[in-house]
C-alpha cells in the first residue's frame, strides 16, 4: 500500500518536470525580449511574480485571474480529451457572459435564490451551445473545429457588443456596457468570509465553484462511461467505433461541455465581479486556457496549477505595465505563447509521435 | 553478384537475423523463404540499405558494400519493390517514377522526355504500363509494374520483390511471373521474398530457406520439393496440429445474404463484397481462405457493422433477426464479438491501460457501466474484470495499470480475445488471429477459438494463412474478388484444390 | 447602382483580396507539403509589424517588405522546427505562433513607440498600395508552374502525399518541408506588410482580424490547388468589399454587416470540405525508420 502510494506520487513528480522545464524555458527566452527592449528581465520577473505573494492583494487578485483560466482551461482540456482543439472558449464565454447578464437583467426582480441558479444556467447553457455548434459542423461536415471556432469567437463578440450598445447600454454612458443585473444575481465575495481579505478585492464564491468543477470533470472524464468514450474517440477514433462508440456523438458533446465549461466564466465575470455585461472584459482568457490545458497536461489538478501561475502573470503583468520602463503586459502573451510551442514539441522528448490528436486531420 | 555474409541485426530484444549468409547468381530469380516473422523481411532491407546491420557485410559485385541509405544501394543497381508499394496515388506514373531524380532542371521538369523514356521501358519488358495514367487509377497489379519500372528507370540489375503476391488477383501473379521470366532473360537477378511454396516452385532457380532469423537451408528449386521445404520453414514435420474434436453444429446463428458494398469513392475494384451468401451454424468454425484484399476486410467490417452504412446492401441475420441497419454497439449488445485485423488501428486503444481496454465494447452496460443511464464506470468490476481476463488468457505482464502499447503483440492479441469472450457471444468474428504472434501464442489461440465452438459459439475466422483456416475449420469458404467461390471440406481438400479456388483456376497451383 | 459604385467595389474586392491571397499561397506551398499552417494569423501579423516598423525607420518601404519577408520566414521556421524536427502536434504548434504574435508586436511597439501595440503613421510617400496586388496576382501562375512544372514542385506533392514514397525515391523530407513551411511564412508575411504599408500606414493591435484563418479556409475550399484558392479568397474579397459598402447604405448594424466574411467562411468550410481532399499527409510528422 505504502510502496502503491509512492509509486503514484513518482508518478505525479515526473508529470509535473516536463511542465516545469518548459515554463523555465519560456522565461528564458522570454528574458532575452526583455533584453531587447531595454529592460532588466530580472526586475520585470521580480514584478511579474512577486506581486502575487502579497497577502492580501497579491494573493486574492491571483486568485481571481486563475478562476476564470480554471474554467477556459477546463474547456480546452475537455475537447483535447476528445482530440479537439478549442480555440473558441473566448467567444463562448462572451456569449454566456452576455446571456448570464441578460438573464440577470430581465429577471431582476427575482430573489437571489431563483436568480442565481437562473443566471449560472444561462452562462452554461449559451456556452454549450456556441462551443456544440462547431461541435455539430465536425461531425456531421468534417469541418476543422480550429477554424469554425475562431469565426464563432468573431461572431460572439460581435453579436454581444451589437446587443449591449443597442439595447442594453444605459442611457448616456460612455463605457460600452449593459445596464446592472437584479441585486438578487449577485454571488458573494470571498472577503465576506475570511478574515483580512477585504472586500474590495473581488475574489468570489466562483473560485470554490471553479474547484469543484475540477472535481466534476476529473469524476466524468474518468469515472462515467461517457467521459471515457469521449477520450477513448479522442485516442483512436477507429478503434472508438470498433468499440460501438458513436464518435460523432462524442465529438458534440465534448464540444458543448467545453463551451459550457467555458462559459460558466460569466458566473465569475458577472455574477461575481461587475455585475454587468462589460465590453471586451476577457484579457484573452479563452487564448490563455489552451497555454493552461497543455501545461497541466488536460488534467483537472494540472489545470488548477497552471491556471494559478498564469493567474499570477496575469496580475503581475499590470505592475509590469505601471513599473517598468519599456515592458509591457503583453509579455504575459508572449510568455503563453513560447510555453505553449515548448510543450507541444515536447512529443519528441516523450518516447512517441503522435500529439494529442490521434486522430487524422480532414482539412486545414 | 549480390551476397549477404554473417548479417546480424537486433530489434530490442529480438534478434531478427543471426549471421545471415547467402549468395545470388546473377541472371536468376532467388526466393527467399520463411514464416512471418523468419527475418526474411529485415535481411532484404538491409542489402537494400533500408535498415544497417549490427555486424555482417553486403556484398555486391565482389566487394563489401557500405549502405548509408537506399540511395546508395540504388546507386549499384539494387531496386526494391516494398510489400506496401511506395506510390504517389494522386501524381502520374511518370511522376512517381522520376521523383528524386529529376531529368531536365531546378526550373524545368521535363516531363516528356520521361514519358518516352518508360515507354520504352514499358514495352522492353512487356510491362504495358501508360505513363501518364494516375496510379489512383491503376489496378494492384498494375501500380506493382510501376514499381517495377521504378527500379528499372533507376537502371536495377537486382531487383529485390518483398512479397509481390501477397495483395495480387490470381490473374495480376500470373502476368507478374511472365514479366519477371523476361527481366531474367534480359539478364536482371531478381529476388523474390515470399513464404508461398507453391509460387517458390513455380518461379524460382534457387531457394534459401530462413527460420528464427537463421538461414537453414540453400536449394536448386528443381532438386527440392514443397514437403521438404516445408520442414525446413518450420524446423518440424508439421507446423499445426490443432487438436479439434468433431464439431456437434447446431442451428444457424449467421445468415448473410446477397451481401454487397459498393466501395464508395474509391476505383480499386478488388476490394469491395459481391453478392455474399453464407451460414455459420452454432458450435462450428467456418473459415474464410483467399488471397488478402480479395473482400474479406469488408466482409467482416460490414458484418460487425463498422462499414458505411450506404455503401451495404443485402441482408444480415443473427438468430433470425435483421440487423443490417444496428449500428456497432446495438450488434455486439446483440451478441456478435469481433477480433479484428488490425489490432493497432481498431483493436486497443494503445495509451489507455489494460483495465480500460479491457471494457472497450462493453462499456455501456453492466457490470462495467451501473447507475442511471448507465452512466458510472463501476471500478470495482472493471478491475475484477480486466484481472480475470489477464488471467485466464494469460496476459503478461497482468498489470492491469500497464499501458497496451507496452505488451507484445501476442499479448495484446490475447487480450483482445479474452475481452472479446468475455461477453459470451453468439458470434464470434475474428480476422487473422495469429497475425505477428508468437507460436506459443499461436497454440493458445487457437485452443480458444476451438473451445468457443465446443461452447456453442458461431465463428466466423477469416485468415490468409492457408493452414491455419484449414486446420482450424469445419467448413471452409474461399474468397476472390468479393465473391465466395466455393465451399471445401477443409478435413478432406488439398492445398492445390484450396489455391486452385483462391487464384481463380489455372495459377500457382 | 451605379457603375462608379461598381467599379469601386471590384476595385474594393480586389485590395481586399490581396492579403488573403498572399497568405493563402503561403499556405499551399506549407500544407501540400504535409505540414498544417495555422500560424498563417500570426505570421500576417509578423509581416505586418516588421514592415510597418522598418518602414517607419528607414523611409524606404521597399526595405520594410523585405524585412518582413525575412521575418515571416524566421517565424515560420520556429513552426518548422517544431512541427517538422520536433515532431509538434501542428494545429497546437501553430496556435502558439498566433498567441506568440498577439503579444510580440504589442510588446514591442510599447517599447519602441510607447503605444499600446501601434506604430506611428507612416507619410503617403513610404507605402506601396499597389506592388502586392500585382504580385499576389501574379503569384498564382507562377505557384501553379512551381507545383507542376518543376522538379521542387514534384517532390513538394509527393513529400505532402506519400513522405516515405519520396523518401525511399531519395528525397529529402525535411527539407522540403522546411523550405514550403519558409516559403510559407514569407508570403503571408507579404500579406501581413500589405495590411500595414499599402492598405493602411501603421501597424495596428490585431490588424489581421481573422484573415489568416479565412485564408485557410480559402485554401480548403480551392482544393489546395492555386487557381481555385484565388478564385475562394476572391470570394471572400468581395464578400468583405460589400459589406464594407453596405454599412453607409443599409439598416442593418454595422456589426452585423462585418460578420459577412466569418459566417461565410463558417458556411464554405461546412458545405465544401468534403468535397475537397486534403494531401494525404498532411498533419502527420514523419518519422525515418531506421
Amino acid at each position: 500500500m505504502a510502496l502503491e502510494r509512492e509509486k503514484s506520487l513518482m508518478k505525479g513528480l515526473r508529470q509535473l518536470i516536463f511542465p516545469l522545464a518548459a515554463v523555465l524555458a519560456a522565461f528564458v527566452a522570454g528574458s532575452f525580449l526583455v533584453l531587447a527592449v531595454g529592460d532588466s528581465p530580472l526586475a520585470t520577473y521580480q514584478l511579474l511574480i512577486g506581486s502575487a505573494f502579497t497577502w492580501p492583494d497579491g494573493i486574492g487578485y491571483t486568485l481571481f485571474y486563475a478562476t476564470p483560466l480554471i474554467f477556459t482551461g477546463l474547456a480546452v482540456a475537455v475537447a483535447f480529451r476528445c482530440g479537439l482543439l478549442n480555440i473558441g472558449a473566448e467567444g463562448q464565454l462572451y456569449i454566456a457572459s452576455f446571456a448570464t447578464a441578460w438573464v440577470g437583467i430581465t429577471f431582476a426582480g427575482l430573489p437571489a435564490i431563483l436568480l442565481v441558479p437562473l443566471c449560472c444556467l444561462a452562462a452554461v447553457l449559451a456556452g454549450g451551445v456556441w462551443g456544440g455548434i462547431p461541435g455539430v459542423l465536425k461531425a456531421r461536415f468534417g469541418a476543422h473545429e480550429v477554424i469554425t471556432t475562431i469565426m464563432m469567437n468573431f461572431i460572439a463578440i460581435a453579436l454581444a457588443s451589437y446587443f449591449t450598445q443597442y439595447h442594453y447600454k444605459p442611457p448616456g454612458d460612455a463605457i460600452l456596457e449593459t445596464v446592472p443585473i437584479g441585486e438578487g444575481g449577485h454571488i458573494a465575495r470571498l472577503g465576506r468570509f475570511v478574515p483580512g481579505l477585504p472586500e474590495r478585492i473581488p475574489l468570489n464564491l466562483s473560485f470554490l465553484l471553479a474547484l469543484a468543477t475540477c472535481v466534476l470533470v476529473y469524476l466524468f472524464l474518468w469515472r462515467t462511461r461517457w467521459g471515457y468514450e469521449i477520450r477513448a474517440t479522442g485516442a483512436s477514433p477507429a478503434a472508438a467505433q470498433y468499440g460501438g462508440i458513436a464518435t460523432g456523438r462524442q465529438i458534440v458533446l465534448a464540444m458543448a461541455l467545453s463551451g459550457a465549461l467555458a462559459g460558466m466564466v460569466g458566473i465569475n465575470e458577472v455574477l461575481g465581479y461587475r455585475y454587468r455585461y462589460y465590453d471586451s472584459f476577457s484579457s484573452g482568457y479563452g487564448f490563455t486556457g489552451i497555454a493552461v490545458a497543455l501545461l497541466g497536461r488536460n488534467h483537472p489538478v494540472g489545470v488548477i496549477l497552471a491556471s494559478l501561475l498564469f493567474g499570477a502573470l496575469l496580475r503581475g503583468g499590470l505592475f509590469v505595465d505601471i513599473f517598468t520602463e519599456h515592458v509591457s503586459k503583453d509579455l504575459v502573451m508572449v510568455l503563453q505563447g513560447i510555453i505553449i510551442l515548448f510543450v507541444a514539441a515536447e512529443a519528441m522528448f516523450r518516447d512517441r509521435f503522435r500529439g494529442p490528436f490521434g486522430r487524422r486531420i480532414k482539412g486545414v | 553478384m549480390l551476397e549477404l555474409r554473417e548479417i546480424t541485426k537486433r530489434f530490442g530484444d529480438v534478434l531478427a537475423n543471426d549471421r545471415v549468409s547467402f549468395a545470388v547468381a546473377p541472371g536468376t530469380i532467388h526466393a527467399l523463404v520463411g514464416e512471418n516473422g523468419a527475418g526474411k523481411s529485415t535481411a532484404m532491407r538491409i542489402a537494400y540499405g533500408f535498415y544497417s546491420a549490427d555486424s555482417g557485410d553486403v556484398v555486391v559485385d565482389g566487394a563489401v558494400r557500405r549502405f548509408a541509405s537506399p540511395q546508395d544501394a540504388i546507386a549499384l543497381g539494387i531496386g526494391m519493390v516494398h510489400q506496401h508499394f511506395m506510390l504517389v496515388e494522386p501524381m502520374t506514373v511518370a511522376e512517381n517514377i522520376v521523383l528524386g531524380i529529376e531529368p531536365g532542371n531546378a526550373l524545368q521538369l521535363d516531363v516528356a522526355g520521361a514519358v518516352s523514356r518508360i515507354r520504352a521501358l514499358s514495352a522492353e519488358f512487356g510491362l504495358a504500363i501508360d505513363p501518364t495514367a494516375r496510379i489512383e487509377d491503376l489496378s494492384v497489379g498494375q501500380q506493382q509494374r510501376v514499381e517495377l519500372l521504378k527500379a528499372l528507370y533507376r537502371q536495377a540489375r537486382i531487383l529485390i520483390l518483398d512479397e509481390p503476391t501477397a495483395v495480387l488477383s490470381p490473374q495480376a501473379v500470373r502476368d507478374l511471373f511472365a514479366i519477371l521470366r523476361r527481366m531474367r532473360e534480359q539478364g536482371k537477378t531478381i529476388v523474390i521474398v515470399t513464404h508461398k511454396l507453391s509460387e517458390v516452385l513455380e518461379i524460382s532457380d534457387e531457394v534459401t530457406v530462413m527460420r528464427d532469423g537463421k538461414v537453414v537451408g540453400n536449394r536448386r528449386t528443381a532438386e527440392t520439393s514443397a514437403a521438404e521445404l516445408a520442414r525446413l520453414m518450420v524446423g518440424r514435420d508439421v507446423l499445426l496440429r490443432v487438436v479439434k474434436p468433431e464439431g456437434h453444429p447446431g442451428k444457424p446463428v449467421l445468415a448473410v445474404r446477397g451481401l454487397s458494398s459498393g466501395a464508395l469513392g474509391t476505383k480499386d475494384r478488388e476490394r469491395r463484397l459481391d453478392g455474399v451468401s453464407f451460414e455459420v451454424r452454432a458450435g462450428e468454425i467456418v473459415g474464410i481462405a483467399g488471397i488478402e484484399g480479395n473482400g474479406q476486410t469488408e466482409l467482416i467490417e460490414a458484418l460487425a457493422g463498422l462499414a458505411e452504412p450506404a455503401a451495404v446492401t443485402g441482408t444480415i441475420e443473427l438468430e433470425g433477426r435483421d440487423v443490417e441497419g444496428l449500428s456497432a454497439r446495438a450488434r455486439r449488445a446483440g451478441g456478435i464479438a469481433h477480433v479484428p485485423e488490425d489490432r493497432h488501428r481498431r483493436g486497443l486503444l494503445l495509451d489507455f491501460d489494460l483495465a480500460e481496454n479491457s471494457i472497450l465494447g462493453a462499456d455501456d452496460r453492466p457490470p462495467v457501466a451501473v447507475g442511471p443511464w448507465h452512466l458510472w464506470l463501476n471500478r470495482e468490476a472493471i478491475r475484477r474484470r480486466t484481472e480475470k481476463i489477464l488471467k485466464a488468457f494469460d496476459v503478461r505482464p497482468p498489470d492491469p495499470d500497464l499501458p497496451a502499447r507496452s505488451l507484445s503483440g501476442g499479448n495484446q492479441q490475447k487480450l483482445i480475445l479474452g475481452r472479446e469472450l468475455e461477453e459470451s457471444p453468439k458470434l464470434l468474428l475474428v480476422a487473422q488471429p495469429t497475425r505477428g504472434v508468437d507460436i506459443g501464442g499461436i497454440e493458445f489461440i487457437h485452443r480458444r477459438l476451438v473451445e468457443m465452438r465446443d461452447a456453442g459459439c458461431a465463428v466466423l475466422l477469416v485468415s490468409s494463412e492457408l493452414e491455419e483456416v484449414t486446420a482450424l475449420s469445419d467448413r471452409l469458404l474461399v474468397m476472390r474478388e468479393g465473391r465466395i467461390v466455393g465451399e471445401v471440406d477443409p478435413a478432406r481438400a488439398t492445398p492445390e484444390e484450396i489455391g486452385l479456388l483462391m487464384t481463380g483456376g489455372n495459377a500457382a497451383a | 447602382m451605379s457603375n462608379i459604385l461598381i467599379v469601386s467595389l471590384l476595385f474594393s474586392a480586389i485590395r481586399l483580396t490581396t492579403p488573403m491571397l498572399l497568405a493563402a499561397l503561403g499556405g499551399l506551398y506549407s500544407e501540400r507539403s504535409g505540414v498544417i499552417n495555422i500560424a498563417l494569423e500570426g505570421l500576417m501579423l509578423a509581416g505586418a509589424f516588421t514592415a510597418a516598423t522598418i518602414t517607419h525607420y528607414t523611409g524606404n518601404p521597399w526595405v520594410g517588405l523585405a524585412a518582413a519577408i525575412l521575418a515571416g520566414a524566421l517565424v515560420a521556421l520556429v513552426h518548422g522546427v517544431a512541427c517538422i524536427q520536433f515532431k509538434a502536434d501542428q494545429v497546437v504548434s501553430g496556435t502558439a505562433i498566433n498567441i506568440l504574435f498577439l503579444g510580440i508586436p504589442a510588446l514591442l511597439s510599447g517599447a519602441f513607440f510607447e503605444s499600446t501595440g501601434a506604430t506611428p503613421q507612416l507619410p503617403k510617400g513610404q507605402l506601396i498600395p499597389m506592388a502586392p496586388i500585382v504580385l499576389a496576382f501574379a503569384l498564382v501562375p507562377v505557384t501553379w508552374y512551381v507545383l507542376y512544372r518543376t522538379p521542387f514542385g514534384l517532390r513538394l506533392r509527393a513529400v505532402g502525399e506519400n513522405p516515405e514514397a519520396a523518401d525511399t525515391a531519395g528525397v529529402d523530407v525535411s527539407r522540403v518541408r522546411y523550405l514550403a513551411v519558409m516559403l510559407s511564412g514569407a508570403l503571408a508575411a507579404i500579406g501581413g506588410a500589405y495590411l500595414s504599408i499599402g492598405q493602411s500606414s501603421l501597424f495596428a493591435r490585431n490588424m489581421s482580424a481573422g484573415r489568416g484563418f479565412i485564408a485557410l479556409a480559402a485554401l480548403i475550399f480551392g482544393k489546395w490547388r492555386p487557381v481555385q484558392t484565388m478564385l475562394a479568397c476572391l470570394l471572400f474579397g468581395f464578400a468583405e468589399a460589400l459589406s464594407i459598402q453596405m454599412q453607409g447604405v443599409s439598416q442593418i448594424p454595422v456589426q452585423f454587416i462585418q460578420l459577412i466574411p466569418y459566417v461565410l467562411t463558417i458556411v464554405v468550410l461546412a458545405g465544401f470540405i468534403g468535397h475537397s481532399r486534403a494531401p494525404r499527409a498532411l498533419g502527420l510528422p514523419y518519422q525515418k525508420k531506421r
